[in-house]
């Protein structure tokens, strides 16, 4: 059956022509529609889909060059498109159809991939159990009454109940990683700059960073070389060359130094998750790792520095939803500002306004040195301490979640608590660096546990290299949730 | 009596000219259809990105370079955060903090007067859309065309004491950034706009008095009448013991009026930060010094040379150099007409200015290229024709075009030089006017132009008048 098959087996089958792509798209498309209890996806059109695919079928039998065409993915709501919504998990975007393709779809159209649909997230990509979704909560395959993670939670439920082979999400704050653990996936945040952002609906521009959602690190290789590269519409893009992650792959642990951060292995964390990362850092030690102590001292002040910064942004970023040239514009108004009022007032839910206020207030006259500047001092820090350890180490490993996947509506009332979850993948936005998250074991409810690998800048390829030598001796990453097998 | 002082700084809005907007691609063109050149970025589309355009820095950087001005190798882009219809992103972006340019100077007036006005900085920045109220009934609507136009904000410090001194200061940065082709300085389009800060204190006082912001004042013809009216409503509001209020004014040139203006600009917090969408805006020693090489002849420095290669007065070459075009069409016409600098310098100064003013055009549309003024010139010089009829010509060709030699020979107009035929008029005329051929003989030599002028007005001014004044001479010496 396709669905248990990884996007890189799924390519080796279409290559060999033992499978084609209408074949495999239709599948997914079936599961999709049996599963809409999970409420993964939020924009699906089969018809326009299977057309793709048998255009990618029929490209595939008359091209040469016909690697990786065909394969369907399943796409984060925040990526502009033009053959379906986007609505960034919102109402205020609930109707808006884009008249132009994000780069990251270009690339992954250029190379052949489909876009099986659109997938349910936090509104606007703040949140960390996609429960602020204007669509509704995603739920967590592996348990139903659990939430699936955030804010990628849409894309991490789809490849988790294989409705999926693969998908893409972004990464702010954690938002692809902490998804990806809670739901035994592989999520890859590459560096920033290194993804063009050009149609990636913003969220916090020094932050958002695209990136895949895999059953492996090996598909995570596959397609960040699709997504990779420089792009002339992102000024913040890399104009670097894009190195074969897919012949990385095999560099192997021998002597590779793994930093181990006491911050991250700290007390209050779930001792489930503390053990299951001992366990798995022993297997790397077996592989050939040698596992060093490091510090990252200031670490700790990453979330306050996150919840400034972001919010910060966003509150700039999400004035164009004014209900002037698109999005939801409020039935009845009296005048220009009474319409900006109660088009925004129903357009966004209410985190989103929270951080809107959050961020307005930290950019005031009066306040803005002593939270914007501060958080941006902050950050520089962090990102020095990161540099410091590097000197140590080649990767950070730890942790990616303090806990695994808690009960839907557990947080929704204690904001502080839910950005909490983000403790140990924040620091790595601020700083820039690529991560990895992949599944490492289960606790004893059944729920995934992640490992975070932190490698220093453009180094994706040693880390997914460093999680596909773990994978290549294990098999935490081929789960499937007992509904979905 | 109290002598009060003005104390004026400007905040000048230069448009520069790029072909396409400050972060995106879409064109600057001036006048299409409502919304036809704002693309995705121009809109606010969600997920769009702001590139930066290259040559809008070079034109900033060549601004500062020709004001002798700091450019900052690295000056950064804060977003300006405030709702309003035709601002689509609900920010600007703006260089706040750290701006491309920084100190710099303009030279006003001369010899005794000649005076130095500081300009504090000079920032790159993009324009907003515009609100449209008429002909939509009860809605508005909003034309992005010219969101995304990249601007040059020039601001001075407040070394002005007159408005007089604010005008002639913005005719020295109008002409300056002609001269570096970096704006067209279309007011009337909106290329060009300025708002001035305005206060006013006790002459001798140190101290600066509270300031009004007046805006909207973009023609020359308003500046003054502006200025002048807010000075002396700030000086009646003192005097009747009042106080100034620090606010934002506009300018309502049908009334003559300045009334405070009402909406966005109420105590706002425009939340300013660095925009993350754009790294510093880096400028290397390598690209500037390019630059500063690439730099034409300034104003300043092509009125001294006029003086000196074409031997002009000092009026005539600011006249002539005030503004690029006008000194390219000077120095061509020159070239044409052979190095006759003064009369090439008259022409330009007189007929033809006074032509493109009355059919108020600019020099580059001028009806009568340098080419053909230069011929006419070289005609007048080689006594083809008188000045009389070269003006006529003149007039010919500004109407209907044509050839300077062409009209000459099809009208007739060629000067008449030859003796015998002239000798003819000359004794037709004093046969005619013999009371005056004598007053002349017994030496009354005034009454020798009135007998010229019969001649030439026989000959329908054709006639050479020295040619004219020789034979009368002769022929009525005692």
């Amino acid at each position: 059956m396709p669905h248990r098959q990884s996007l890189s087996a799924l390519n080796r089958m279409l290559a060999t022509g033992g499978i084609s792509s209408t074949e495999i798209t239709t599948h997914f498309l079936d599961r999709i529609e049996q599963n809409q209890q999970l409420n993964a996806f939020v924009s699906v059109d089969r018809e326009q889909t299977l057309a793709h695919a048998q255009q990618a079928d029929h490209s595939r039998r008359n091209e040469r060059n016909s690697n990786l065409r065909g394969l369907p993915v399943a796409l984060k709501d925040i990526f502009c498109t033009q053959d379906l919504l986007t609505s960034c998990g919102s109402r205020i975007l609930s109707n808006f159809v884009s008249p132009y393709d994000a780069t990251v779809v270009e690339h992954l159209d250029k190379d052949g991939f489909i876009v099986l649909g659109k997938t349910n997230m936090d509104e606007f990509a703040m949140g960390s159990s996609n429960e602020s979704s204007y669509f509704g909560p995603v739920l967590n395959p592996w348990n139903t009454a659990r939430v699936p993670g955030g804010s990628s939670g849409g894309s991490a439920a789809a490849v988790s109940a294989r409705l999926a082979p693969a998908a893409i999400g972004t990464d702010t704050g954690g938002s692809i990683r902490q998804p990806a653990a809670f739901c035994g996936l592989t999520g890859l945040k590459p560096s920033y700059g290194r993804i063009s952002r050009y149609g990636m609906v913003a969220y916090a521009s020094s932050l958002d960073q695209a990136g895949p959602i895999t059953q492996s690190a090996e598909d995570a290789a596959l397609l960040l070389q699709t997504m990779a590269g420089f792009d002339s519409r992102d000024s913040t893009s890399l104009d670097t060359a894009v190195p074969d992650y897919l012949s990385a792959l095999n560099t192997g642990l021998e002597n590779v130094r793994l930093g181990i951060p006491k911050e991250f292995l700290d007390p209050s964390i779930d001792a489930e998750v503390l053990s299951a990362i001992e366990t798995a850092l022993e297997e790397f030690e077996k592989l050939g790792a040698k596992l060093v102590d490091i510090e990252l001292p200031n670490s700790s002040a990453g979330i306050a520095a996150y919840y400034v910064i972001a919010p910060a942004e966003a509150s700039s970023n999400l004035s164009k939803f004014d209900g002037v040239r698109y999005g939801h514009r409020t039935a009845e108004f009296s005048d220009l500002l009474d319409m900006y009022e109660k088009s925004r007032a129903e357009g966004f839910g209410d985190e989103v306004k929270r951080r809107i206020l959050i961020g307005t207030y930290a950019l005031s006259a009066g306040y803005y040195d002593a939270y914007y500047l501060k958080a941006q001092k902050v950050r520089r820090i962090i990102a020095n301490d990161f540099s410091q350890a590097f000197k140590q180490c080649d990767l950070i490993a730890g942790p990616t979640t303090p806990s695994t996947a808690f009960p839907l509506g557990e947080n929704l009332d204690d904001p502080v608590s839910m950005y909490l979850n983000d403790v140990f993948t924040v620091p790595v936005n601020l700083a820039g660096l690529p991560a990895i998250s992949l599944p490492v074991g289960f606790d004893q409810s059944g729920l995934p546990i992640g490992l975070q690998l932190i490698g220093p800048y453009l180094k994706e390829a040693n880390i997914l290299s460093a999680a596909h030598s773990y994978q290549k001796v294990t098999d935490w990453h081929q789960r499937i949730p007992g509904d979905y097998e | 009596m109290t002598h009060w002082e003005s104390v004026i700084g400007l905040e000048v809005h230069v448009q520069l000219q790029t072909q396409s907007k400050i972060f995106s691609g879409a064109s600057t063109h001036y006048g299409a259809d409502p919304n036809t050149q704002a693309c995705a970025v121009d809109i606010a589309l969600p997920g769009i990105l702001p590139v930066m355009n290259r040559t809008a820095v070079q034109m900033a950087a060549t601004f500062g370079l020709a004001t002798g001005a700091t450019i900052n190798h690295r000056s950064v882009f804060a977003r300006k955060n405030y709702f309003y219809p035709d601002l689509p992103k609900g920010y600007q972006i703006s260089q706040y903090e750290i701006p491309i340019v920084s100190g710099g100077k303009i030279n006003i007036g001369e010899g005794d007067t000649l005076k130095q006005i500081r300009i504090t900085r000079a920032h790159l920045e993009e324009d907003a859309g515009k609100s449209l109220h008429d002909g939509l009934g009860e809605m508005s609507g909003i034309d992005l065309n010219r969101a995304g136009t990249p601007l040059l904000e020039v601001v001075s410090e407040p070394d002005m004491r007159s408005p007089a001194e604010a005008i002639a200061y913005l005719r020295k940065i109008h002409s300056l950034v002609r001269y570096l082709k970096i704006c067209d300085g279309n007011m009337q389009e909106g290329s060009f706009r300025c708002d001035a800060n305005i206060s006013i204190r006790v002459e001798g006082d140190s101290e600066l008095g509270i300031r009004t912001e007046l805006k909207n004042i973009n023609s020359f013809r308003f500046i003054e009448r502006a200025l002048n009216h807010e000075i002396q409503r700030q000086i009646d509001l003192i005097e009747d013991g009042g106080q100034v209020v620090q606010e934002t004014r506009l300018y309502d040139p049908d009334t003559d009026q300045t009334r405070p203006m009402r909406g966005k600009e109420e105590a706002h917090d425009y939340r300013y930060f660095p925009d993350p969408d754009l790294p510093p805006l880096v400028i290397e020693d390598a690209e500037v010094e390019y630059l500063r090489s690439s730099l034409p002849e300034l104003p300043d420095a092509r009125c001294d040379r006029f003086i000196d290669a074409y031997q002009l007065r000092r009026s005539d070459a600011q006249q002539l150099t005030a503004d690029r075009g006008i000194a390219d069409y000077f120095e061509e016409t020159v070239r044409e007409a052979g190095g006759n600098s003064k009369i090439a310098a008259n022409w330009v100064t007189g007929d033809l200015m006074a032509a493109l003013n009355r059919d108020s055009l600019p020099i580059e549309q001028s009806r009568v290229s340098p080419i053909s003024l230069g011929r006419l010139i070289c005609r007048i010089n080689d006594q083809s024709i008188s000045g009389t009829i070269a003006k006529d010509i003149f007039s010919d060709l500004w109407d209907n075009g044509g050839d300077v030699d062409q009209i000459i020979e099809a009208r007739g107009l060629k000067q008449i030089s030859d003796s015998a035929e002239l000798e003819q008029v000359v004794e037709k005329i004093l046969s005619k006017f013999s009371e005056q051929a004598d007053q002349v003989r017994q030496g009354q030599g005034k009454v020798l132009g009135f007998l010229v002028g019969q001649v030439m007005k026989e000959t329908g001014g054709k006639a050479n008048p020295k040619a004219v004044n020789e034979i009368l001479s002769r022929k009525l010496s005692p």
